[in-house]
């Protein structure tokens, strides 16, 4: 009963906790910390949600950057103010020409419209396994690379768009990144997130066990999907521009970087390793650009990935949400933990 | 018309030749060991900055050129091999590929680092440069040589492996491994050669790359490398004589692809390739030569 209430209270307090912490920084520090705040909110966002398709059911996925181009560009044509509209895309058609909408929906519907991307190629390339998904992925990245540079009247080609307006703050990357750790948390303790761990751990005996494999895949594919579309409408309006190049295959590492390191299956081991590998590329940058070693933190990240797959291949927290945070639940998903592996 | 269409062939056979040398690599590596090796890519920007290094370097003969990118291409296969994937072996293969993004992003990260982003020009000695005609067909020697070496080293490495002891144990690992092993193969030493003949031959493919278009820059490797892996795919992965057709079917289509169909289709060059790999891999996953296995 000790544990049970603690459970209840837990999350509450953190949540809480955060709030002050983003209020507190929000009063007390400057633009260039804040928005290095936002951009590990932002990681958090797309490493929990990559480690629902990656880590769960462990579908290896190397397309989240395109999920979240998807969700970028549709937020920010969405929220692009009329009269910049009719300059910088006088080709888009009208009815879309004419609006203008406030964030929120728009982040929605951005993320509705990365995961409908997410059923379209789902459906198709999710039957591959392993590293042949990955390569799948991978080559859907560069095909909608290709496609938004093309689609010049909606996206302005290579040019990108520019001068959006600058609507993500802390609150809203906060509120974001609580609700897809909340999600992915129940998801995870649910029946649909234990068909998934059993679907990565043995794919016959899941089936056996009467789960659908198809349905589990592309329902965590499209969930991922959904949390990286809406942090591509948060990262669009935090940097004010996007290009579509900066959805690239050194993001995609990145981010399959961070599930790997904080432990496939683990929200808490992504979320830690988000904000570590958000703060070491932010340390390392002005170092890059003081010595004029540019690449340096690529080269820092990698080793330190290629050090963690040799010592410690489980990554920091193996699939288990560590043991403070879980005292009640560790008994009992540690039993099932340990059964599936 | 004709011309224009044979001049494009000859395109596609110059394209596919690089394909063709750096997809050998891929599906040794992959018949093997059952990796896919993304640093792979990026052995054909070291062999395009060695080659580079050397003719900047002085009158070194154009054959030797050939032999010592070869060797530092070999070297540098040898050494990712040793430091990164035997460590790792038996480990998933997704750790494996993890791993081989690591060193690739590594590789490109450290060229930065070393050489600058900024692209070079690639010099290419004047008898290289001669233009010749044939018909309507216009060629430089160097595309003619490119065509020439690539099909030597095919030939050689095709008899190697058909023919000799090394060839057999190769083989025989790509079969079974453990069984290999048991039948007192030296596995290590196999699979470090695998690593040796791919890299070099994908450093040989970097030195033609700089030759062909002029420019090097330490980024250029990643996508001739995933081109050359859909190669790899579509001829059957794990199959040499696939991977030497896919190479040049995917030369050949993509130069068409461009080359045939109006230009504003020509910047979809990249998603033309990679569709054909979906595609392939949804409705051929075995490619064209490839046995069928079990995963």
């Amino acid at each position: 009963m000790m544990g049970w209430n603690r459970l209840r209270w837990f999350f509450p307090m953190l949540i809480l906790a955060g709030a002050i912490l983003v209020f507190v920084l929000r009063s007390t520090m400057n633009d260039y910390v804040l928005s290095i705040v936002c951009f590990t909110g932002i990681n958090i966002i797309l490493a929990v949600s990559l480690n629902v398709t990656n880590g769960f059911t462990g579908l290896f996925s190397l397309g989240h950057p395109a999920f979240m181009a998807v969700g970028g560009y549709v937020a920010a044509i969405l929220t692009f103010p009329v009269a910049r509209k009719a300059m910088l895309l006088p080709a888009l058609p009208a009815w879309l020409a004419a609006q203008q909408w406030s964030l929120l929906p728009a982040l929605i519907l951005g993320g509705l419209g990365a995961t409908f991307a997410a059923f379209l190629v789902g459906f198709s390339v999710l039957r591959l396994k392993g590293h042949y998904l990955a390569v799948a992925t991978l080559g859907f990245l560069i095909i909608l690379q290709v496609l938004i540079t093309n689609l010049e009247s909606y996206t302005r080609g290579p040019l990108g768009l520019n001068g959006l307006p600058m609507l993500t703050n802390l609150w809203w990357v906060y509120v974001w990144a609580v609700i897809t750790i909340y999600v992915c948390w129940k998801v995870k303790h649910s029946s649909l997130g234990r068909s998934m761990l059993a679907i990565r751990e043995n794919e016959i005996a899941a089936e056996c066990l009467g789960i659908p494999l198809a349905r589990t895949r592309i329902m965590s594919f499209a969930l991922g999907a959904f949390f990286a579309g809406v942090a591509g409408g948060l990262w669009a309006h935090l940097v004010t521009a996007i290009t579509p190049t900066t959805f690239s295959v050194i993001m995609a590492f990145n981010l399959v970087v961070m599930v790997v390191v904080g432990g496939s299956g683990s929200i808490t081991g992504a979320a830690f390793a988000a904000v570590m590998l958000t703060v070491v590329v932010e340390v390392l940058r002005p170092l890059e650009e003081s010595l004029e070693a540019y690449g340096i933190s690529e080269v820092i990240v990698a080793i330190g990935l290629l050090l963690i797959l040799l010592y410690r291949p489980q990554g920091l927290f193996g699939s288990q949400e560590p043991a403070f945070v879980v005292r009640q639940r560790q008994r009992v998903s540690g039993e099932v933990g340990r059964a599936l592996t | 018309m004709v011309g224009y269409i044979a001049q494009q062939l000859v395109n596609g056979l110059i394209l596919g030749s690089m394909y063709a040398l750096v997809a050998i690599g891929f599906t040794m590596i992959y018949g093997i060991i059952r990796l896919i090796n993304f640093a792979h890519g990026d052995i054909v920007m070291i062999g395009a900055f060695v080659t580079l290094g050397l003719v900047i370097s002085g009158k070194i003969p154009f054959p030797v050129i050939i032999i010592l990118v070869f060797i530092a291409g070999a070297l540098m296969g040898i050494l990712i091999e040793r430091a990164a994937f035997r460590p790792m072996r038996g480990a998933p293969q997704v750790t494996g590929f993890i791993t081989s993004l690591a060193i690739a992003i590594l590789l490109q990260n450290l060229g930065i680092l070393l050489l600058t982003a900024q692209p070079r020009n690639f010099f290419c000695p004047d008898y290289l440069q001669t233009i010749f005609n044939f018909g309507p067909v216009s060629l430089r020697a160097i595309d003619f040589s490119i065509v020439v070496i690539a099909v030597v080293l095919m030939v050689f490495l095709v008899l190697l492996v058909r023919f000799t002891r090394l060839g057999m144990a190769m083989r025989a690992t790509a079969e079974n491994l453990n069984v290999a092993r048991l039948m007192g193969i030296n596995i290590n030493r196999t699979i470090m050669l695998a690593f040796a003949i791919g890299s070099g031959l994908a450093g040989v493919a970097g030195m033609m790359w700089g030759g062909k278009y002029g420019q090097i820059d330490p980024l250029l490797g990643f996508v001739p490398g995933l081109k050359a892996f859909v190669a790899a795919v579509i001829g059957g992965i794990g199959s040499i004589p696939g991977a030497m057709l896919g190479g040049y079917l995917l030369g050949f289509g993509e130069v068409l692809f461009v080359g045939l169909l109006p230009p504003i289709y020509s910047s979809y060059r990249d998603a033309f390739v990679f569709t054909t790999l979906i595609l392939i891999l949804l409705v051929l996953p075995t490619g064209l030569l490839g046995r069928k296995t079990e995963e």
